[in-house]
Protein backbone atom coordinates (compact mmCIF):
# COMPACT_ATOMS: atom_id res chain seq x y z
CA UNK A 1 0.00 0.00 0.00
CA UNK A 2 1.12 3.33 -0.86
CA UNK A 3 1.84 5.83 2.31
CA UNK A 4 0.10 8.92 2.35
CA UNK A 5 2.42 12.28 2.00
CA UNK A 6 1.86 15.90 1.91
CA UNK A 7 2.66 18.28 -0.37
CA UNK A 8 5.69 19.37 1.61
CA UNK A 9 6.44 15.79 2.14
CA UNK A 10 6.41 15.43 -1.21
CA UNK A 11 9.00 17.49 -1.71
CA UNK A 12 11.52 16.34 0.57
CA UNK A 13 11.21 12.76 -1.11
CA UNK A 14 12.79 14.87 -3.99
CA UNK A 15 16.86 15.35 -3.76
CA UNK A 16 19.15 17.90 -5.19
CA UNK A 17 19.61 16.83 -8.46
CA UNK A 18 17.64 14.37 -9.12
CA UNK A 19 16.11 13.10 -12.42
CA UNK A 20 12.61 13.70 -12.45
CA UNK A 21 9.81 12.47 -14.89
CA UNK A 22 6.74 14.55 -14.78
CA UNK A 23 3.71 13.60 -16.35
CA UNK A 24 1.32 16.12 -18.53
CA UNK A 25 0.99 17.55 -21.68
CA UNK A 26 0.98 21.46 -22.30
CA UNK A 27 0.87 21.04 -18.80
CA UNK A 28 -2.82 18.97 -19.22
CA UNK A 29 -2.08 16.25 -16.49
CA UNK A 30 0.70 18.01 -14.78
CA UNK A 31 1.19 17.72 -10.95
CA UNK A 32 0.62 21.07 -10.29
CA UNK A 33 0.72 21.41 -6.81
CA UNK A 34 3.78 19.50 -6.42
CA UNK A 35 5.15 21.34 -8.95
CA UNK A 36 4.31 24.74 -7.36
CA UNK A 37 5.82 23.48 -3.82
CA UNK A 38 9.01 22.28 -5.94
CA UNK A 39 9.32 25.54 -7.62
CA UNK A 40 9.32 26.92 -3.73
CA UNK A 41 11.62 24.41 -2.31
CA UNK A 42 15.30 26.17 -3.46
CA UNK A 43 15.88 22.37 -5.09
CA UNK A 44 17.34 22.27 -8.40
CA UNK A 45 19.93 20.92 -11.06
CA UNK A 46 17.35 18.37 -11.93
CA UNK A 47 17.16 16.11 -15.37
CA UNK A 48 13.83 16.46 -16.18
CA UNK A 49 11.84 13.98 -18.74
CA UNK A 50 8.49 15.25 -19.48
CA UNK A 51 6.77 15.05 -23.03
CA UNK A 52 7.15 19.23 -23.61
CA UNK A 53 8.49 22.25 -22.16
CA UNK A 54 5.16 23.23 -21.52
CA UNK A 55 4.61 26.53 -22.05
CA UNK A 56 4.34 30.11 -20.05
CA UNK A 57 0.18 31.27 -19.02
CA UNK A 58 -2.12 28.39 -17.70
CA UNK A 59 -5.59 28.26 -18.30
CA UNK A 60 -5.99 29.54 -15.17
CA UNK A 61 -4.34 32.71 -15.70
CA UNK A 62 -0.66 31.02 -14.04
CA UNK A 63 2.39 32.67 -15.16
CA UNK A 64 4.34 29.37 -15.83
CA UNK A 65 2.36 26.49 -16.34
CA UNK A 66 3.47 23.16 -15.21
CA UNK A 67 7.28 22.46 -15.54
CA UNK A 68 7.62 25.50 -16.88
CA UNK A 69 7.85 26.68 -13.78
CA UNK A 70 11.03 24.58 -12.34
CA UNK A 71 12.47 26.02 -16.71
CA UNK A 72 11.65 29.77 -15.59
CA UNK A 73 13.38 29.22 -12.12
CA UNK A 74 16.77 27.75 -13.13
CA UNK A 75 16.24 24.79 -11.34
CA UNK A 76 16.29 22.47 -14.45
CA UNK A 77 20.09 21.39 -15.85
CA UNK A 78 19.12 19.04 -18.17
CA UNK A 79 15.48 18.58 -20.19
CA UNK A 80 14.84 15.11 -22.02
CA UNK A 81 11.71 15.97 -24.71
CA UNK A 82 10.20 15.99 -27.79
CA UNK A 83 8.98 19.65 -27.98
CA UNK A 84 9.87 23.15 -26.95
CA UNK A 85 8.23 25.51 -29.44
CA UNK A 86 5.62 26.80 -26.50
CA UNK A 87 8.05 27.99 -23.91
CA UNK A 88 10.16 30.09 -25.23
CA UNK A 89 12.69 30.35 -22.36
CA UNK A 90 13.80 27.30 -23.37
CA UNK A 91 14.99 28.53 -26.16
CA UNK A 92 16.83 31.84 -24.40
CA UNK A 93 18.11 28.71 -21.97
CA UNK A 94 19.79 27.01 -24.76
CA UNK A 95 21.49 29.55 -26.23
CA UNK A 96 22.77 31.01 -22.79
CA UNK A 97 24.48 27.19 -21.97
CA UNK A 98 22.37 27.01 -19.16
CA UNK A 99 19.93 24.33 -20.18
CA UNK A 100 20.94 21.36 -22.30
CA UNK A 101 17.78 19.90 -24.02
CA UNK A 102 17.65 16.70 -25.64
CA UNK A 103 14.66 16.40 -28.49
CA UNK A 104 13.36 12.77 -28.83
CA UNK A 105 10.16 12.07 -31.11
CA UNK A 106 7.37 11.91 -28.82
CA UNK A 107 6.31 8.63 -29.80
CA UNK A 108 10.20 6.93 -29.22
CA UNK A 109 9.78 8.90 -25.65
CA UNK A 110 6.68 7.36 -24.97
CA UNK A 111 7.90 4.22 -26.15
CA UNK A 112 11.60 4.16 -24.15
CA UNK A 113 9.43 5.44 -20.93
CA UNK A 114 7.37 2.48 -21.06
CA UNK A 115 10.60 -0.10 -21.61
CA UNK A 116 12.50 1.35 -18.43
CA UNK A 117 9.19 0.44 -16.88
CA UNK A 118 8.82 -2.95 -18.48
CA UNK A 119 11.72 -4.33 -18.18
CA UNK A 120 12.74 -3.81 -21.54
CA UNK A 121 16.00 -3.01 -23.18
CA UNK A 122 14.98 -0.79 -25.46
CA UNK A 123 12.60 -0.09 -28.38
CA UNK A 124 13.18 -0.66 -32.16
CA UNK A 125 11.24 2.32 -33.88
CA UNK A 126 11.23 3.34 -37.42
CA UNK A 127 11.04 6.84 -36.60
CA UNK A 128 14.25 8.98 -36.63
CA UNK A 129 15.87 6.78 -39.25
CA UNK A 130 17.27 8.98 -41.98
CA UNK A 131 17.23 12.13 -39.35
CA UNK A 132 19.97 14.17 -36.46
CA UNK A 133 17.46 11.54 -34.14
CA UNK A 134 20.29 8.94 -35.15
CA UNK A 135 23.31 11.25 -33.82
CA UNK A 136 21.73 10.84 -30.41
CA UNK A 137 24.01 8.67 -28.93
CA UNK A 138 22.76 8.81 -25.18
CA UNK A 139 19.56 7.47 -26.39
CA UNK A 140 20.25 5.69 -29.83
CA UNK A 141 22.24 2.35 -29.00
CA UNK A 142 22.08 0.95 -32.96
CA UNK A 143 20.07 0.29 -35.80
CA UNK A 144 18.83 -2.81 -36.48
CA UNK A 145 17.15 -4.60 -39.29
CA UNK A 146 13.87 -6.42 -38.77
CA UNK A 147 11.84 -8.33 -42.11
CA UNK A 148 14.02 -5.61 -44.53
CA UNK A 149 13.13 -2.73 -42.47
CA UNK A 150 15.46 -0.51 -40.41
CA UNK A 151 14.62 0.92 -36.96
CA UNK A 152 16.53 2.50 -34.06
CA UNK A 153 17.23 0.95 -31.19
CA UNK A 154 16.34 3.29 -28.50
CA UNK A 155 17.24 2.94 -24.79
CA UNK A 156 14.82 2.70 -21.80
CA UNK A 157 14.47 5.23 -19.75
CA UNK A 158 13.86 5.41 -16.12
CA UNK A 159 14.32 8.22 -13.56
CA UNK A 160 15.00 8.37 -10.10
CA UNK A 161 11.38 9.75 -9.43
CA UNK A 162 7.83 10.13 -11.12
CA UNK A 163 5.65 12.72 -10.24
CA UNK A 164 2.05 11.65 -11.71
CA UNK A 165 -1.25 13.60 -11.36
CA UNK A 166 -4.45 12.00 -11.39
CA UNK A 167 -8.13 12.90 -10.69
CA UNK A 168 -9.28 10.14 -8.54
CA UNK A 169 -6.41 7.92 -6.66
CA UNK A 170 -7.80 5.72 -4.32
CA UNK A 171 -6.46 4.89 -0.87
CA UNK A 172 -4.31 1.87 -2.60
CA UNK A 173 -3.01 4.43 -5.11
CA UNK A 174 -5.12 3.23 -8.20
CA UNK A 175 -5.06 5.74 -10.40
CA UNK A 176 -7.82 7.02 -12.36
CA UNK A 177 -7.38 9.46 -15.11
CA UNK A 178 -9.79 12.12 -16.58
CA UNK A 179 -9.72 13.26 -19.99
CA UNK A 180 -6.63 14.16 -22.18
CA UNK A 181 -4.65 13.68 -18.87
CA UNK A 182 -3.73 9.97 -19.10
CA UNK A 183 -0.57 10.91 -21.53
CA UNK A 184 2.52 10.48 -20.27
CA UNK A 185 1.67 9.87 -16.41
CA UNK A 186 0.70 5.88 -17.19
CA UNK A 187 4.03 5.05 -18.50
CA UNK A 188 6.30 7.50 -16.08
CA UNK A 189 4.03 5.79 -13.25
CA UNK A 190 6.27 2.30 -14.00
CA UNK A 191 9.33 3.57 -14.30
CA UNK A 192 11.30 5.22 -11.97
CA UNK A 193 12.36 4.31 -8.35
CA UNK A 194 9.81 6.67 -6.54
CA UNK A 195 6.57 7.04 -7.90
CA UNK A 196 4.33 10.09 -6.19
CA UNK A 197 0.91 10.46 -7.22
CA UNK A 198 -0.60 14.05 -7.18
CA UNK A 199 -4.76 13.67 -6.51
CA UNK A 200 -7.21 15.77 -7.25
CA UNK A 201 -9.48 14.02 -5.46
CA UNK A 202 -8.45 11.23 -2.76
CA UNK A 203 -11.01 8.22 -3.13
CA UNK A 204 -12.35 5.07 -0.96
CA UNK A 205 -10.23 1.71 -1.99
CA UNK A 206 -13.20 0.42 -4.13
CA UNK A 207 -14.68 3.63 -5.58
CA UNK A 208 -12.91 3.19 -8.88
CA UNK A 209 -13.84 -0.28 -10.74
CA UNK A 210 -10.76 -2.58 -11.06
CA UNK A 211 -11.70 -2.71 -14.63
CA UNK A 212 -11.36 1.19 -14.90
CA UNK A 213 -8.23 1.69 -12.87
CA UNK A 214 -5.59 3.09 -15.15
CA UNK A 215 -2.51 3.52 -13.22
CA UNK A 216 -2.28 -0.08 -10.72
CA UNK A 217 -1.91 1.29 -7.30
CA UNK A 218 1.08 -1.56 -6.94
CA UNK A 219 3.06 1.03 -8.88
CA UNK A 220 2.56 4.34 -6.36
CA UNK A 221 4.90 4.88 -3.67
CA UNK A 222 3.12 7.89 -2.23
CA UNK A 223 -0.08 9.46 -2.51
CA UNK A 224 -0.59 13.34 -2.08
CA UNK A 225 -3.79 14.72 -1.60
CA UNK A 226 -3.90 17.68 -4.12
CA UNK A 227 -7.01 19.52 -2.56
CA UNK A 228 -8.95 20.07 -5.21
CA UNK A 229 -12.20 18.29 -3.67
CA UNK B 1 -5.34 34.39 -56.45
CA UNK B 2 -6.04 36.88 -53.38
CA UNK B 3 -3.61 36.02 -50.75
CA UNK B 4 -6.55 35.74 -48.16
CA UNK B 5 -7.95 32.91 -50.07
CA UNK B 6 -5.02 30.59 -50.47
CA UNK B 7 -5.13 28.83 -47.39
CA UNK B 8 -8.93 27.84 -48.33
CA UNK B 9 -8.26 27.17 -51.35
CA UNK B 10 -5.41 24.28 -50.32
CA UNK B 11 -7.53 23.06 -47.44
CA UNK B 12 -10.87 22.39 -49.57
CA UNK B 13 -8.48 20.64 -52.46
CA UNK B 14 -6.92 18.09 -49.42
CA UNK B 15 -10.41 17.39 -48.08
CA UNK B 16 -11.39 15.95 -51.35
CA UNK B 17 -8.67 13.42 -50.62
CA UNK B 18 -10.13 11.73 -47.67
CA UNK B 19 -12.57 9.35 -47.66
CA UNK B 20 -15.12 8.64 -45.64
CA UNK B 21 -14.63 6.48 -42.30
CA UNK B 22 -11.13 7.53 -42.48
CA UNK B 23 -8.73 8.23 -39.41
CA UNK B 24 -6.88 11.38 -39.39
CA UNK B 25 -4.18 13.42 -37.97
CA UNK B 26 -4.12 17.46 -38.78
CA UNK B 27 -1.26 19.11 -37.76
CA UNK B 28 -1.32 23.07 -36.75
CA UNK B 29 -2.39 25.47 -38.76
CA UNK B 30 -3.62 25.43 -42.57
CA UNK B 31 -4.63 21.46 -41.69
CA UNK B 32 -6.91 22.44 -38.92
CA UNK B 33 -9.32 24.25 -41.95
CA UNK B 34 -9.80 21.00 -43.71
CA UNK B 35 -12.70 19.47 -41.81
CA UNK B 36 -15.11 22.69 -42.82
CA UNK B 37 -14.68 21.33 -45.90
CA UNK B 38 -15.47 18.11 -45.99
CA UNK B 39 -19.14 16.92 -47.96
CA UNK B 40 -22.16 15.83 -45.38
CA UNK B 41 -21.34 12.49 -46.92
CA UNK B 42 -17.69 12.01 -45.44
CA UNK B 43 -17.04 11.34 -41.85
CA UNK B 44 -13.69 10.79 -40.39
CA UNK B 45 -12.29 10.49 -36.88
CA UNK B 46 -9.89 12.86 -36.09
CA UNK B 47 -7.16 11.61 -33.77
CA UNK B 48 -5.18 14.39 -31.43
CA UNK B 49 -1.82 12.57 -30.68
CA UNK B 50 -1.77 14.05 -27.19
CA UNK B 51 -4.71 11.03 -26.40
CA UNK B 52 -7.82 11.56 -28.31
CA UNK B 53 -9.25 9.51 -30.79
CA UNK B 54 -12.55 11.46 -32.04
CA UNK B 55 -12.23 14.89 -31.07
CA UNK B 56 -15.84 16.82 -31.17
CA UNK B 57 -16.98 20.50 -31.13
CA UNK B 58 -15.55 22.55 -28.34
CA UNK B 59 -18.31 24.70 -26.89
CA UNK B 60 -18.12 26.99 -23.78
CA UNK B 61 -20.34 24.65 -22.55
CA UNK B 62 -18.16 21.23 -22.99
CA UNK B 63 -14.97 23.00 -22.13
CA UNK B 64 -12.67 21.42 -19.73
CA UNK B 65 -9.35 23.28 -20.54
CA UNK B 66 -7.65 21.73 -17.02
CA UNK B 67 -8.17 17.80 -18.10
CA UNK B 68 -8.69 18.00 -22.17
CA UNK B 69 -7.11 19.40 -24.79
CA UNK B 70 -5.52 19.06 -28.05
CA UNK B 71 -2.09 18.49 -28.51
CA UNK B 72 -1.16 22.38 -28.92
CA UNK B 73 -2.91 22.84 -25.18
CA UNK B 74 -6.25 23.90 -26.43
CA UNK B 75 -9.50 23.21 -24.85
CA UNK B 76 -10.68 19.87 -26.79
CA UNK B 77 -12.99 17.38 -26.23
CA UNK B 78 -14.11 14.00 -27.23
CA UNK B 79 -16.91 13.69 -29.70
CA UNK B 80 -19.67 11.10 -28.10
CA UNK B 81 -18.06 7.32 -29.34
CA UNK B 82 -14.78 9.05 -29.43
CA UNK B 83 -12.07 7.96 -26.38
CA UNK B 84 -9.51 9.32 -24.03
CA UNK B 85 -5.72 7.27 -24.64
CA UNK B 86 -2.34 7.47 -23.42
CA UNK B 87 0.82 8.33 -25.29
CA UNK B 88 2.20 5.02 -25.73
CA UNK B 89 -1.59 3.73 -27.32
CA UNK B 90 -1.54 6.89 -28.92
CA UNK B 91 1.56 6.20 -30.99
CA UNK B 92 1.26 2.96 -30.98
CA UNK B 93 -2.40 3.86 -33.20
CA UNK B 94 0.15 6.31 -35.29
CA UNK B 95 3.16 3.96 -35.83
CA UNK B 96 1.55 1.01 -36.41
CA UNK B 97 -0.68 2.39 -39.38
CA UNK B 98 -3.86 2.71 -37.81
CA UNK B 99 -4.28 6.54 -39.18
CA UNK B 100 -4.99 6.79 -42.88
CA UNK B 101 -4.07 9.94 -43.16
CA UNK B 102 -2.09 13.16 -41.85
CA UNK B 103 -2.12 16.46 -42.73
CA UNK B 104 0.50 18.59 -42.22
CA UNK B 105 2.97 22.25 -43.73
CA UNK B 106 6.34 21.30 -44.57
CA UNK B 107 9.58 24.28 -44.69
CA UNK B 108 10.93 22.23 -47.19
CA UNK B 109 9.91 19.05 -49.21
CA UNK B 110 12.07 17.15 -52.09
CA UNK B 111 11.56 14.95 -54.42
CA UNK B 112 11.91 11.79 -53.06
CA UNK B 113 9.18 13.00 -50.89
CA UNK B 114 11.40 13.93 -47.68
CA UNK B 115 10.46 16.41 -45.41
CA UNK B 116 11.60 19.03 -43.16
CA UNK B 117 9.83 20.67 -40.68
CA UNK B 118 11.13 20.81 -37.24
CA UNK B 119 14.35 22.66 -36.66
CA UNK B 120 15.83 25.38 -38.44
CA UNK B 121 19.41 24.87 -36.89
CA UNK B 122 20.69 28.23 -35.03
CA UNK B 123 17.57 29.75 -35.42
CA UNK B 124 14.68 27.92 -34.19
CA UNK B 125 14.35 24.71 -32.51
CA UNK B 126 10.80 24.05 -31.27
CA UNK B 127 11.58 20.16 -31.49
CA UNK B 128 10.09 17.44 -33.85
CA UNK B 129 7.12 16.37 -30.89
CA UNK B 130 4.93 13.78 -32.76
CA UNK B 131 5.77 14.68 -36.44
CA UNK B 132 8.58 12.22 -37.07
CA UNK B 133 5.90 9.38 -35.80
CA UNK B 134 3.19 10.86 -38.10
CA UNK B 135 5.57 10.47 -40.83
CA UNK B 136 6.21 7.26 -40.88
CA UNK B 137 2.99 5.64 -39.49
CA UNK B 138 0.27 7.44 -41.64
CA UNK B 139 -0.40 5.53 -44.65
CA UNK B 140 -0.87 8.50 -46.39
CA UNK B 141 1.20 11.64 -45.77
CA UNK B 142 -0.18 14.91 -47.52
CA UNK B 143 1.70 18.01 -47.29
CA UNK B 144 -0.51 20.87 -47.28
CA UNK B 145 1.15 24.10 -47.90
CA UNK B 146 1.64 27.48 -49.77
CA UNK B 147 4.18 26.82 -52.89
CA UNK B 148 6.80 29.28 -52.03
CA UNK B 149 8.36 31.28 -49.16
CA UNK B 150 7.83 34.58 -50.00
CA UNK B 151 8.80 33.52 -54.13
CA UNK B 152 11.51 31.14 -52.33
CA UNK B 153 11.22 27.52 -53.69
CA UNK B 154 9.89 25.17 -50.85
CA UNK B 155 9.53 22.00 -53.32
CA UNK B 156 13.44 20.94 -53.59
CA UNK B 157 15.34 18.56 -55.23
CA UNK B 158 17.12 17.30 -51.77
CA UNK B 159 15.80 19.02 -48.57
CA UNK B 160 18.79 21.77 -46.84
CA UNK B 161 16.86 21.86 -43.65
CA UNK B 162 17.53 18.86 -41.04
CA UNK B 163 14.94 16.25 -42.75
CA UNK B 164 11.55 15.42 -40.32
CA UNK B 165 11.67 12.04 -42.16
CA UNK B 166 12.67 10.62 -45.28
CA UNK B 167 10.52 8.93 -48.02
CA UNK B 168 7.16 9.37 -46.62
CA UNK B 169 5.22 12.44 -48.11
CA UNK B 170 2.54 10.76 -50.73
CA UNK B 171 1.09 14.18 -51.63
CA UNK B 172 1.71 17.64 -51.74
CA UNK B 173 -0.96 20.49 -52.52
CA UNK B 174 -0.24 23.91 -52.97
CA UNK B 175 -2.35 26.60 -54.69
CA UNK B 176 -0.26 26.47 -57.90
CA UNK B 177 -1.07 22.30 -57.94
CA UNK B 178 -1.23 18.80 -56.93
CA UNK B 179 1.65 16.54 -56.88
CA UNK B 180 2.27 13.08 -56.39
CA UNK B 181 5.43 11.59 -54.95
CA UNK B 182 6.52 8.94 -57.08
CA UNK B 183 8.88 6.42 -57.37
CA UNK B 184 10.93 8.62 -60.70
CA UNK B 185 9.69 11.94 -59.07
CA UNK B 186 7.49 14.19 -58.38
CA UNK B 187 4.07 14.36 -60.62
CA UNK B 188 1.68 17.09 -60.84
CA UNK B 189 -1.29 16.08 -61.54
CA UNK B 190 -3.39 18.97 -61.28
CA UNK B 191 -2.91 22.54 -61.92
CA UNK B 192 -4.68 25.77 -60.42
CA UNK B 193 -5.94 27.44 -64.26
CA UNK B 194 -4.70 30.62 -63.00
CA UNK B 195 -1.06 29.16 -63.02
CA UNK B 196 0.36 27.83 -66.12
CA UNK B 197 2.84 24.31 -66.02
CA UNK B 198 6.14 26.96 -67.01
CA UNK B 199 4.89 28.87 -64.01
CA UNK B 200 4.55 26.29 -61.94
CA UNK B 201 8.11 24.81 -62.77
CA UNK B 202 9.62 28.08 -62.06
CA UNK B 203 8.46 28.13 -58.99
CA UNK B 204 9.64 24.66 -58.00
CA UNK B 205 13.24 23.34 -57.53
CA UNK B 206 12.56 20.16 -57.97
CA UNK B 207 11.96 19.00 -61.87
CA UNK B 208 8.12 18.43 -62.44
CA UNK B 209 7.18 15.55 -64.04
CA UNK B 210 3.50 16.32 -65.93
CA UNK B 211 1.01 13.89 -66.07
CA UNK B 212 -0.62 12.92 -69.72
CA UNK B 213 -4.22 13.59 -67.67
CA UNK B 214 -3.07 17.04 -65.76
CA UNK B 215 -6.41 18.17 -64.96
CA UNK B 216 -7.90 21.04 -63.46
CA UNK B 217 -7.39 22.24 -59.25
CA UNK B 218 -10.72 22.98 -58.14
Amino acid sequence: MPKFASIAEAVNLIPDGATIMFGGFMGCGSAHKVIDALSKSGKGNFTIICNDGSMPGGPLGEDYYGVAKLIHNGQVKRLITSHVGLNPEVAVRMNDGSLQVDLIPQGSLAEMIRAGGAGLGGVLTPTGVGTLVEEKTDFVLGKVTVDGRVYLHMRPLRADVAVISGYNVDKAGNVWYKGTTRNFNLPMATAADLVIAEADHVVEVGAIEPENVHTYGVFVDYVVDGGNA
Amino acid sequence: MDRSEIKGFIAKRVAAELKDGDVVNLGIGLPTLVPQYLPSSVHVTLQSENGIIGTGAVTEENKDPLYITDAGGSPAIAATGGVYIDSCSSFGLIRGGHVDATILGGLEVDEEGSLSNWIIPGKKVPGMGGAMDLLVGAKHVIVAMEHTAKGAPKILKKCRLPYTAVKCVTKIITEMGVMNVTSKGLELVEINPEFTVDQVQAATEATLIISPNLKPMV
